[in-house]
């Protein structure tokens, strides 16, 4: 069987505020919340990016949407003005956290 | 029941698609359309327009949106609300009227509010708003500040009658929540139902994206006809609570899934969301299917509105080069890191440039190289380097140095492509919003 990832069981959309990325994560199950909590704590979510968040992570949660919004300071590599990734808005940042593995979760 | 009132986008961003729009003009039996055609760097970029021609500065679309739009709108009595003055709303209500005129709908009352404008009022000490340092701090030239304005700047132009009112920095969501409070009477303080209509505005404002599009994941996620998506439509009752929707002769889908995702985007705490209208919660937003593509959402709350405005300051920020080769079939990657090494020498070594160079691996590794993910086995990658310069010569050396690969480079690289941008740079920062004083002129077709 193929690893597991968070893209089995969620889905997100990323936004971009300056130098703020946040992505908003969805459980497609509500079973499934529970999981979304574990996982994506704001310790967990830094250090599985420690070079692209530089700053602090804050985490909103929407328990009776089965929900959570992920906010991280510093991610956008000075954002869309000075950052030279081709995804200077990090539009592309929503699939990056769903590619996080959810096995030992 | 009193008939709910019906409010649709025309755009959600500058670069929007426009049959969409028609199609909901057309048959969308709308009392309001909100046109929003406005980021921080397309105001700075209208800025920087502006200078060159004084005519210019507004949404580079706004003649061909105007010539489609005014006709089906003027025939359902539909409002139309837009940010699409951007840099220039003065020059952007003249050229409404001129085309107004030119299609015979005399009689047409365009509003043009301006005012947002504060570039003179800021004093290059004056703070960032979320993060350290002060303007003076960018050291760059300054291309224009703007504060963002709310529903209050733009009710005494609906009362006035307009039947198209065209701002600059217009707040997102107060381009919905003002023909909702001028329909419904909200009073300037009712700060719940100006955080439900600011939930309106919120997933009205950019469009597609909570109708389909900035969603497919196929075999996950599919949205029918997304070619042919559709923009929204919310059916609004007097306390705020609405069903999204959209044309049933349209493309795409509207589910919870859909609008939760549109719930919070570019949302940081839900339970305070500022705009200059109110402090929005959307904490508690039920999101609950009503039926096909009918979603119904409520109870979004608010509180006191803030103090200061936010606006949003542009600079002159220089240019930046982009140029690419690929490189396929075997060894690809392998001719593509080589080609990569010889960049970055050439361009530190030999021409002695010092700022930053971002060299990628599209197809190996690009979106993601910062995060440092895996990458992938691929016979086919591209070559993809970046800089920004305040000097024009660093960036044509970048282009210059990346088509010389081909013949001074590894083997079998092909499909240059280069090209040179100018660069602007924003910060934010706060302004009292007394300061503000938003003008209003009406001028009749």
């Amino acid at each position: 069987m193929a690893r597991r990832i968070l893209r089995d069981v969620a889905h997100a959309r990323a936004g971009d505020k300056g130098d703020t990325s946040n992505v908003a994560v969805w459980a497609y199950d509500p079973a499934d919340y529970p999981l979304l909590l574990r996982l994506l704590t704001p310790e967990r979510v830094k250090a599985a990016f420690p070079h692209l968040i530089r700053g602090a992570v804050e985490r909103y949660e929407m328990p009776h949407l089965h929900g959570l919004n992920l906010v991280m300071r510093h991610a956008l590599e000075g954002g869309v003005n000075a950052s030279l990734n081709l995804d200077s808005h990090g539009k592309s940042f929503s699939f990056l956290i769903l590619g996080l593995p959810i096995d030992e979760a | 029941m009193a008939a709910p009132f019906r409010i649709g986008t025309g755009a959600g961003f500058s670069a929007d698609r426009l049959d969409p729009a028609v199609a909901l003009a057309r048959e969308g039996a709308l009392d309001a359309m909100l046109i929003e055609c406005l980021g921080e760097r397309t105001l700075a970029f209208g800025h920087r327009d502006r200078r060159l021609d004084p005519q210019r500065g507004y949404n580079a679309w706004l003649e061909r949106r105007m010539r489609a739009l005014l006709p089906p709108c003027r025939e359902n009595r539909t409002t139309i609300v837009t940010n699409m003055g951007a840099a220039n709303p003065s020059a952007a209500a003249d050229r409404t009227v001129a085309i107004a005129r030119e299609l015979g709908l005399h009689g047409l009352v365009v509003a043009c509010v301006e005012g947002d404008e504060v570039t003179d009022l800021l004093d290059p000490d004056t703070p960032f708003m979320d993060e350290e340092g002060t303007l003076r701090d960018v050291g760059l030239p300054i291309v224009g500040a703007n504060a963002y304005l709310g529903a209050d700047a733009l009710l005494p132009a609906l009362e006035a009658g307009a039947d198209v009112v065209i701002g600059g920095r217009i707040a997102d969501p107060s381009l919905a929540v003002a023909p909702l409070a001028r329909h419904f009477g909200w009073r300037p303080d009712d700060w719940d139902r100006l955080g439900a209509g600011t939930l309106v505005g919120h997933l009205l404002e950019c469009g597609m994206q909570v109708t389909g599009g900035y969603f497919a994941d196929p075999g996950m996620k599919d949205v029918p006809d997304l070619a042919r998506c559709g923009f929204p439509i919310a059916e609004v009752g007097a306390d705020g609570a609405a069903i999204i929707t959209k044309l049933a002769s349209a493309g795409g889908s509207v589910t919870p899934l859909t609008v939760k995702e549109q719930l919070l985007y570019e949302v940081h705490d839900p339970r305070r969301y500022l705009t200059p209208d109110v402090t929005a919660d959307f904490s508690a937003v039920s999101v609950t299917a009503e039926g096909r593509d009918r979603v119904a959402v409520g109870r979004a709350g608010g509180a006191r509105r803030p103090d200061g405005l936010k606006v949003t300051v542009g600079f002159e920020g220089g240019y930046l080069a982009e140029a690419g080769v690929s490189y396929a079939g075997a060894n690809a990657v392998g001719r593509g890191r080589l080609a990569a090494a010889i960049l970055e020498e050439r361009m530190r070594e030999v021409h002695g440039i010092q700022g930053p160079i971002r060299i990628d691996l599209v197809g190996v590794n690009s979106l993601f190289a910062t995060a440092g993910t895996p990458g992938a086995e691929t016979e086919d990658v591209r070559v993809q380097a970046a800089l920004r310069s305040t000097r024009r010569e660093d960036a044509e050396t970048l282009l210059w140095e990346v088509e010389a690969i081909l013949c001074c480079g590894p083997a079998g690289g092909g499909g240059f492509r280069g090209q040179i941008t100018p660069s602007v740079v924003t910060r934010s920062c706060l302004i009292d919003r007394e300061r503000v004083r938003p003008r209003l002129r009406l001028e009749v077709a």
